[in-house]
């Protein structure tokens, strides 16, 4: 998208008299939609759309072997895939960047053991680990990517049922899992610290959240906050720019906020979710 | 019914159907808002997105441009999580690039280039789930898409499965399953009104005497998913229409 300068003085202007293009004021969300499970052979998934930004996420869980300096500790892995359907640019190899970015800042911000416990997914202490195989999909960018991305991963892992383990048996080196076979037993898993990302706008003098694709490309400045349970994890200064230190601290407490409300928005929604129906894409 | 099987005695397959019956097909056009045109198709299990972008300038230097004809450009993608095993990639290895080659030479037979020279029509699709006939349901997305963006087509292209059940009983749209379970599988990709096949491919072996059959089944099965797709498609449009005021029935 490239805008041409009157259409950037005309948002910038928005952003000033504190009415953005779309009607809102410049601590307000687009509207967003979230349905779990929706992808019937993986252990979770959501979608989410937040106004024209769609992503899908699956959860697939793997039994593996812990890593050798954290032996108790299971695994959690992030894979960001920008699909062409979003813009042409992404085609062939065009989105790595921005997919390794993405699951960058992902795993930084689940690293924290407070925001997501990984000693819950060890099977057994140096030996059998759950993997967990977070697989993201862009399906359209409409702004905004990193908030989008974090609370749909937040409510696949919400849906996720981690298969529950009956017994392990070890003979010589051999470890056997006797994992249950009824569908029933599974264990669902704790995410009430799973963090939410909040990216903070800079246009002209004012800091705005969830900015659109015009917005963005309007920004002089952004910061992505991951925030779980009302504690930074990450901070990330996307895009080019510079901020002055004041601006910052007042950003990081605008991102910080504005994080605790959508995160009980998010879990409040998860909670009194209707039964599932099989929706999807033919809404 | 024994596990190899594909058709068992009272003539049922696998997951139910008879041997001349498809999958349940539901679809749904302008999915999304960014690109040109989208669809989205289900076949069974199958879950397919499909996206258009153009006709627009050429990308990538003007070499590849064409002063008589646009240039069709396909993408074919799977989303990691798509087979049961998952995957390492998302596209670029060999099966992928066929698979692009494979939906661009059909889309070709049916999209008429000659209105567009020096210009360039972007076709992606992206597989959500697979569950058999992947080829098949990503032609029959693409063209959703391609209606969508309204770009002029000959006519419908529509692509179907057909397989040879205990030698001598031709089927349509195989599943994954019954892939899995060792049937040829004939893939066919036709314009179903002028009953033309754009493409053809077969993967292991019957005999050249049971060809006729089978490819009439899969023809069939081309005509019969069209069907379906055209009443999607008008079904699309009068929606489309209400909101504007212009259809008056509905």
């Amino acid at each position: 998208m490239s805008l041409c300068e009157a259409e950037k003085t005309f948002i910038l202007h928005g952003v000033e008299e504190n009415f953005r293009i779309d009607g809102r004021e410049r601590e307000d969300y687009r509207p967003m939609e979230v349905e779990i499970g929706i992808i019937s052979h993986a252990f979770g998934s959501a979608r989410l759309r937040l106004a024209n930004t769609d992503v899908l996420v699956a959860v697939k869980i793997e039994v593996d072997t812990p890593y050798p300096e954290k032996p108790s500790q299971g695994k959690l892995d992030f894979f960001v895939d920008c699909s062409a359907n979003a813009t042409p640019d992404f085609e062939g190899r065009g989105g790595e960047d921005l997919a390794t970015g993405i699951s960058n800042s992902l795993s930084d911000a689940y690293r924290s053991s407070k925001a997501f416990d990984l000693k819950k997914l060890c099977i057994m202490k140096g030996q059998k680990c759950w993997k967990l195989l977070v697989d993201i999909l862009l399906l359209e960018c409409g702004g905004n990517l990193y908030d989008a991305v974090s609370l749909a991963v937040k409510a696949a892992l919400w849906n996720t049922r981690v298969p529950g383990v009956k017994s392990v048996g070890i003979d010589g080196k051999n470890v056997e899992l006797n994992v249950s076979e009824r569908l029933n037993d599974c264990v669902p898993l704790d995410v009430s610290g799973a963090p939410v990302m909040v990216t903070v706008c800079k246009i002209g003098e004012y800091c705005v959240v969830d900015p659109s694709a015009a917005e963005e490309k309007c920004s002089s400045a952004a910061l992505v906050v991951a925030v779980s349970q009302g504690n930074i994890t990450t901070v990330l200064q996307g895009s080019a720019g510079s901020l002055h230190p004041t601006t910052l601290m007042d950003s990081l407490g605008l991102g910080v906020e504005v994080a605790n409300q959508l995160n009980i928005a998010l879990m409040e929604t998860l909670q009194s979710a209707p039964p599932h129906f099989d929706v999807g894409f033919l809404k | 019914m024994s596990r190899k099987e594909l058709l068992s005695k009272i003539g049922l397959r696998a997951d139910g159907r008879r041997a001349q019956e498809l999958r349940r097909i539901r679809c749904k056009l302008g999915v999304f808002t960014e690109p040109d045109g989208s669809a989205y198709i289900e076949q069974g299990l199958t879950k397919v997105l499909a996206a258009v972008y153009g006709p627009h300038q050429v990308r990538g230097g003007r070499s590849k441009a064409q002063y008589d004809a646009a240039i069709v450009n396909c993408q074919f993608s799977m989303a990691v999580f798509s087979t049961g095993e998952r995957k390492r990639r998302p596209r670029g290895d060999r099966k992928s690039t066929e698979m692009s080659i494979h939906l661009k030479q059909a889309l070709m037979a049916t999209i008429k280039t000659e209105l567009y020279p020096w210009s360039q029509i972007d076709v992606y699709v992206e597989v959500l789930h697979a569950d058999g006939g992947v080829y098949a349901a990503c032609v029959n997305a693409s063209t959703l898409a391609l209606i969508d963006a309204g770009i002029p087509l000959k006519e419908y292209v529509c692509a179907c499965t057909a397989s040879l059940a205990n030698n001598d009983i031709p089927m349509v749209d195989i599943s994954y399953q019954e892939e899995v379970l060792g049937g040829p599988t004939l893939t066919v990709a036709a314009l179903p009104m002028s009953e033309k096949i754009v493409l053809m491919e077969m993967t292991q072996r019957f005999h050249l005497d049971h060809l006729p059959k089978v490819l009439k089944e899969a023809l069939r099965g081309c005509k019969d998913i069209k069907v379906i797709l055209d009443e999607a498609v008008r079904n699309h449009l009068v929606n489309v229409g209400s909101s504007s005021g212009w259809v008056k029935n509905k």
